[in-house]
């Protein structure tokens, strides 16, 4: 695990809300909003990398693009690599593109199909850089290189490659500008096994070897072990929990991440037989219109009346893992939302291994 | 590409060659008699005597055999003749208009600037208002702009023509007086008045043809536009930081025009042949005013020998609009 004590700050989020207005209506009025994204809060550290878990439809995607600002953000603070961005605008993200780069998670429809693949990869160049033409189609060499594609390659369509090729593309791409920060929005989900280990190991290298800070998001609980630093558990538009990996996979805090890590399967077929797994009852609520009091309460296994009333605060239970659950109440109740917000970052730093 | 564009026009041959025929049984089958607008006073046997002279007396494998003669063989090469100065069509019978005795050929070249003119300078007037109409209305999905553009369309694509000829008429020439409504043919541009004069009696009838075309392709390009907006390589073009100038114009846009152009390409034989009832309402004696003269007359070459022109327009240009596909899209190849 990374050493946390000299590491530095790269993504900050602070009570980041992205809501959808819904219009209805004769006159198409605003009756309501889709909390995809509910105050959420993180850091990543540089050269870390913090894997983001949650059923489908838990909003992963959405506080990844709004991370990067490909949405604007309802409320909120970001702050990449030192520049606050949430209220920036469309000319100065642009200036600020160059950082921050997104692997997307369908590697067909995210590529233009009218565009060559050195005119795909070499198209942020233009914009961003001043090189010329020969310099330019090295660089694009160089780029396809470092994910293993055949230079031959540089001419062709996309739809002329395998999936696999194709998001190697996609990650070429995102390297081209050579950012500090990649968000990879289930970069395998789309990709067969085989393929999965090869780009999950492909991310591995090209980290070591330029130094990247991943937010990498999956609904891949092995894949996110594998290849995360740290963990955070989504649950209907809010972290419910975030803890170092290990300390989530030996010992998950949260009801709901335990029901998580229940689900997935055993290699060995008679451990699997004796499992005990937690099936949670009941659909996701709609994110248009939450329960009130904890997110998760409609079907917790151990859901309190409290639960029902209030939002839970935020514990930190072990060194460095954070849970948003009313169990935590009890132990420790002096802490508030607020402060829990505010001492993540610095428990981790002085307590990090 | 080029051994499928050469085997698809080998294949059109006998495709022609059986619209060819349909067109001739059914033009035959068709009840009317060329003599029947002669004067009553001609007696039968004096009738049936033109009908002979004209050909009609033959069974029809032997006139269609030799329509055919005439138009594939006899046609090219007079026009052959006539380009190089030299002899092979000499003694050869042409198409004959049964109205006016001379060459259908000959007609048509006649009538054929006039429809070019004001059909196909309305259908790229139309073209080119429609695209950016287009492009805005998707960018701006339900602004008033797009709901406006929404509007004018349906009203350009659901009121017939021959309603809005009349209509602009009524308003501009007879109310007003600001253009004429009848298009003089004969008017020849000489200086700058006479074109303004030009202009003018042309400005009804293009703007009638242009609001149906534009009306059209609008809606065609909006609709390509707002699929293309919604996929992610836009997010993607997005987050690369390319200016929005960039992801609408060449990603999202090059994309778009796929559907539209070849639209825009089978639309290119309507302007031969689809503005029969506009050319009708402003006098504007084109091909569709030949065609229906034509019919009404019984002339049967020159109603075979038009439409078969505008059955070999349409054979051409689905070939043209299929090519097109294949050169604009990297994803269809044909081999």
């Amino acid at each position: 695990m990374l050493d946390m004590s000299d590491a530095r700050k790269l993504v900050e989020i602070r009570g980041l809300k992205m809501h959808f207005p819904i219009f209805s209506g004769l006159l198409r009025r605003q009756s309501g909003a889709v909390k995809a994204v509910d105050d959420v809060s993180f850091t990543i550290y540089e050269g870390e990398t913090l894997g983001l878990v949650g059923e489908s439809g838990c909003g992963k995607s959405t506080c990844g693009r709004a991370v990067l600002r490909l949405y604007d953000v309802t409320e909120g603070s970001i702050r990449i690599d030192g520049v606050e961005i949430a209220q920036a605008d469309p000319a100065q993200l642009r200036g600020l593109r160059p950082t921050m780069q997104m692997v997307f998670q369908d590697p067909q429809a995210s590529l233009n199909p009218r565009m060559t693949l050195a005119s795909i990869i070499g198209e942020p160049l233009d914009e961003h850089t001043k090189l010329g033409k020969a310099e330019k189609l090295n660089r694009v060499y160089e780029l396809m290189d470092a994910v293993g594609l055949n230079r031959a390659f540089a001419h062709r369509y996309p739809h002329e490659f395998s999936g696999g090729q194709r998001q190697r593309i996609g990650i070429a791409r995102a390297l081209a500008l050579q950012p500090k920060f990649i968000v990879c929005d289930e970069p395998i989900a789309a990709l067969d096994v085989s393929i999965q280990a090869q780009v999950v190991n492909l991310l591995e290298k090209l980290q070591d070897e330029f130094g990247l800070t991943y937010l990498f998001i999956s609904h891949d609980l092995s894949m996110v072990r594998h290849i995360a630093d740290r963990v955070a558990v989504m649950y209907l538009g809010k972290i419910v929990e975030t803890a170092p990996r290990e300390a989530l996979y030996a010992a998950p805090a949260h009801p709901y991440t335990r029901a998580l890590l229940s689900a997935v399967p055993e290699p060995d077929p008679r451990r699997e037989a004796r499992k005990d797994r937690i099936i949670l009852k009941g659909d996701v609520p709609s994110p248009a219109n939450p329960p009130k009091g904890c997110n998760f309460c409609t079907r917790c296994p151990e859901v309190m009346e409290i639960c029902r009333e209030a939002e839970p605060d935020t514990f930190e239970v072990t060194p460095g893992q954070f849970v948003a659950c009313h169990l935590y109440a009890q132990t420790n109740s002096e802490q508030t939302a607020g402060q829990a917000a505010a001492t993540e970052a610095h428990k981790s730093i002085q307590q990090g291994d | 590409m080029f051994t499928y564009t050469v085997r698809r026009l080998l294949l059109a041959i006998p495709t022609l060659l059986f619209i060819s025929l349909i067109i001739f049984l059914l033009l035959d089958l068709a009840p009317g008699d060329p003599t029947a607008q002669l004067p009553l006073t001609i007696p039968p046997e004096v009738r049936e005597k033109i009908r002979e002279s004209l050909g009609l007396g033959q069974p029809v494998y032997v006139r269609y055999l030799l329509w055919l003669k005439q138009f594939l063989v006899a046609e090219p090469l007079h026009v052959f003749d006539t380009m190089f100065g030299t002899g092979f069509a000499d003694g050869m019978q042409r198409v004959i208009s049964w109205q006016t005795r001379s060459p259908v050929a000959d007609i048509i070249a006649q009538r054929m600037p006039q429809t070019l003119w004001v059909v196909g300078l309305s259908y790229v007037i139309g073209t080119l208002i429609a695209l950016p109409i287009g492009i805005i209305s998707a960018y701006r999905q339900y602004s008033w702009f797009d709901q406006i553009g929404a509007l004018v369309s349906m009203i350009g694509y659901s009121v017939p023509t021959f309603f809005t000829g009349v209509l602009l008429i009524v308003v501009f020439a007879v109310n007003l007086g600001w253009f004429p409504s009848i298009y003089d043919t004969t008017h020849v541009v000489d200086s700058w008045d006479a074109f303004v004069f030009q202009v003018r009696q042309m400005a009804m009838p293009v703007f009638v043809l242009a609001l149906y075309n534009a009306a059209q392709i609008s809606r065609f390009m909006r609709a390509s536009m707002l699929d293309n907006l919604a996929q992610d390589y836009v997010r993607t073009a997005r987050a690369k930081g390319m200016s929005e100038k960039v992801v609408v114009l060449l990603h999202v846009l090059r994309n778009s025009m796929i559907p539209v152009v070849t639209v825009i390409a089978l639309g290119v034989p309507t302007i031969f042949g689809g503005a029969i009832i506009t050319e009708q309402v402003f006098k504007v004696n084109g091909l569709g005013q030949l065609l229906i003269t034509a019919i009404y007359a019984n002339d049967i070459p020159m109603v075979q020998t038009l439409t078969f022109i505008f059955a070999v327009l349409i054979v051409l240009f689905n070939l043209i609009a299929d090519v097109l596909y294949g050169m604009l899209d990297p994803r269809i190849r044909y081999d």
